[in-house]
């Protein structure tokens, strides 16, 4: 396909615009660029090039999108419909709040129910994406023990099956990074936690279900064993959608949370519109909270807050986009929905792990991990094979190389929103590409074979990618 | 996968040579790179930093993942390799050639390996 540039040609137009009838003012040499080559082409060349590209992009609406981790779940129609609605989408960020009452207000009940869902006191829509909720969340803490004369706590203990952006979060704010073990079951080392714990201790970050798709059963003990030396517990909600409506973050025992409004609840991922990652505390670290927060009478400000963390509050329509779904689905709504992630990775796993290798054989929740070190050994064939041949059969492929503490990992998060016959199909496709590494390894060179653009030399476009276009 | 007697190794795959004079030389082992893959972009400190034996000095990046590289000593570096940085397949080509540091004023090692069991701790990977 063209790029954009390639296709343009001089003077070509989208509209026409009538004959000036005013005089035309030249602007200063210094103001103007001559370089600046932007693609001139026809409404028609326009949206066919746009339409072009749509075709060659995959997302949950083309097919079964199980990549790990990331709760690619369908995103219901309806989200769209009540975010276009004009109260909601023709207001500005600079209008007076008291115009803004009723968004207020839809903010507020979001909140709430966020509030409700987790265990938390007090919640803030403000942070633009999960990573951003973290980094928020880890000022916080931060805050709470400088503010409380205890400076000296700034080590966060995270796991070694974690996301990355937990050791980012807490280094980008000035805190150290501390990792714990996993035990034989997956779940953090209760032995490895008591040694790292300590007086230095400011937090623990957690995620649970973990990155392995285990919930942890130690999770009372393990945030007790934090308090106990006089540190917070944070959870990160990357996996909430395992166990909304089944276990509250608040009520074992962490302090504060941050959740990602594009994974548990239905807004899009990235593409789609921006993130959002709202970040939940316990009352007495309320007051630490982003200015400002939406209170009984609308925006209120705090002289203890962190400060701002961001331009304007929140991204308001993918706000609207969470608070329908989770107004459609109700509580027990949500409830299912959480059984039904987790129903629907123990099915799939059931259909494959007679073949594949699991990294822990246990019931998961609503991801599994697969190992896949004994299939390199005996074929060659890696799990970026594999991955690559699901393309073949318009399956996304799943989270590779995650978590690192797994050999040629592959994470499958099948979400609650497939049904019977879309996991029997994966299933199915596994199980004919397992037999393909041992029957016909030959298959893997070059895979996948039936996509538009075909093995893509990633190497190359890492070590010397190509971001700007030229003549 | 090669494993050259005349190093010394460390559980977690990185290799040092002992130049002389106190300054030890870092890279990572040949199990090591073959298990990340194509690297595409290696973090390494500056020239004068500390590093810590057993805390990260690094990281590196392959087209799979991004990984810690762990010190095996500390001290204070005194050289980098800059072909490396700007050329990151050197460590898939030859990575007992491809130094990433050089350390002075060594103080700590963490507990080094001999070829011998540094072979025995790649086939139990």
């Amino acid at each position: 396909m063209s790029l954009i540039f390639e296709i343009s040609r001089k003077g070509r137009r989208c509209a026409q615009f009538p004959d000036r009838k005013v005089h035309q003012y030249e602007l200063p040499e210094n103001l103007t660029r001559k370089q600046l080559d932007l693609p001139e082409v026809a409404e028609v060349d326009l949206v066919r090039h746009y339409m072009g590209l749509s075709r060659l992009a995959f997302g949950v609406d083309n097919g079964f999108y199980p990549l790990g981790s990331c709760t690619m779940k369908y995103n219901p129609k309806v989200n769209e419909e009540v975010a276009a609605l004009e109260g909601f989408n023709e207001i500005h960020p600079l209008q007076p709040a008291s115009t803004v009452k009723g968004a207020l207000e839809a903010l507020k009940q979001l909140q709430d129910a966020l509030c409700e869902l987790t265990g938390m006191d007090a919640m803030t829509l403000k942070p633009a994406a999960g990573a951003h909720g973290e980094f928020t969340g880890m000022q916080i803490v931060k805050k709470h023990f400088v503010a409380s004369g205890h400076p000296e706590r700034n080590e966060v203990i995270i796991p070694d099956s974690a996301h990355g952006t937990n050791p980012a979060s807490a280094a980008m704010n000035g805190l150290k990074v501390v990792a714990v073990k996993s035990n034989e079951n997956g779940g953090v080392d209760l032995d490895s936690l008591r040694e790292a714990v300590g007086e230095h201790t400011a937090a623990l970050m957690l995620t649970n279900p973990n990155t392995l798709g285990l919930f942890d059963e130690n999770i009372e003990e393990i945030t007790r064993i934090v308090h106990e030396a006089g540190g917070l517990c944070y959870y990160d909600g990357a996996n909430l959608n395992a166990v909304m409506g089944l276990v509250r973050p608040g009520d074992i025992g962490f302090d504060v949370i941050h959740l990602n409004l594009h994974k548990t609840f239905s807004t899009p991922h990235g593409g789609g519109g921006p993130g959002s990652g709202p970040v939940g505390c316990k009352a007495f670290l309320a007051k630490h909270l982003p200015d400002p927060v939406i209170g009984e009478n609308g925006f209120e400000y705090s002289e203890d807050s962190i400060g701002s963390v961001r331009s304007f509050y929140c991204n308001f329509l993918v706000c609207m986009k969470a608070l329908t779904y989770i107004k459609v689905m109700g509580s027990d709504g949500l409830k299912l929905a959480s059984e039904n992630a987790v129903l629907n990775a123990n099915y799939l796993l059931s259909r494959i792990k007679d073949i594949y290798d699991v990294s822990y054989d246990r019931v998961c929740m609503h991801e599994f991990v697969l190992g896949l070190q004994r299939l390199k050994d005996e074929t060659g064939i890696t799990a970026k094979d594999i991955a690559k041949g699901l393309l073949d059969f318009e399956i996304h492929p799943p989270t590779m190389y995650f978590p690192l503490i797994v050999h040629e990992a592959l994470m499958f998060e099948p979400t609650e929103t497939e049904s019977r016959e879309t996991l029997d199909r994966c299933a199915e496709v596994l199980r004919h590409l397992h037999d393909l590494a041992y029957s016909d390894p030959a298959y893997y060179e070059g895979v996948p074979h039936t996509t538009v653009v075909s093995h893509v030399d990633e190497v190359t476009a890492a070590r010397n990618p190509i971001l700007k276009y030229e003549k | 996968m090669e494993v050259r007697e005349e190093l010394k190794y460390t559980k977690t795959h990185e290799w040092v040579r002992d130049l002389g004079d106190g300054v030890y030389e870092i890279g990572i082992t040949d199990f090591a790179q073959s298990e990340l893959g194509d690297i595409v972009f290696i973090n390494l400190p500056a020239a004068d930093d500390e590093v810590t034996a057993e805390e990260t000095l690094g990281d590196i990046e392959s087209v799979k993942a991004v990984s810690d590289i762990y010190s095996p000593v500390s001290g204070v570096v005194c050289e980098i390799n800059e072909e490396v940085v700007d050329a990151p397949e050197a460590i898939n080509n030859t990575p007992y050639e491809a130094w990433l540091i050089r350390v002075k004023d060594v103080t700590d090692t963490v507990e080094l390996l001999d070829a011998a069991q540094y072979q025995e701790v790649c086939e139990h990977e």
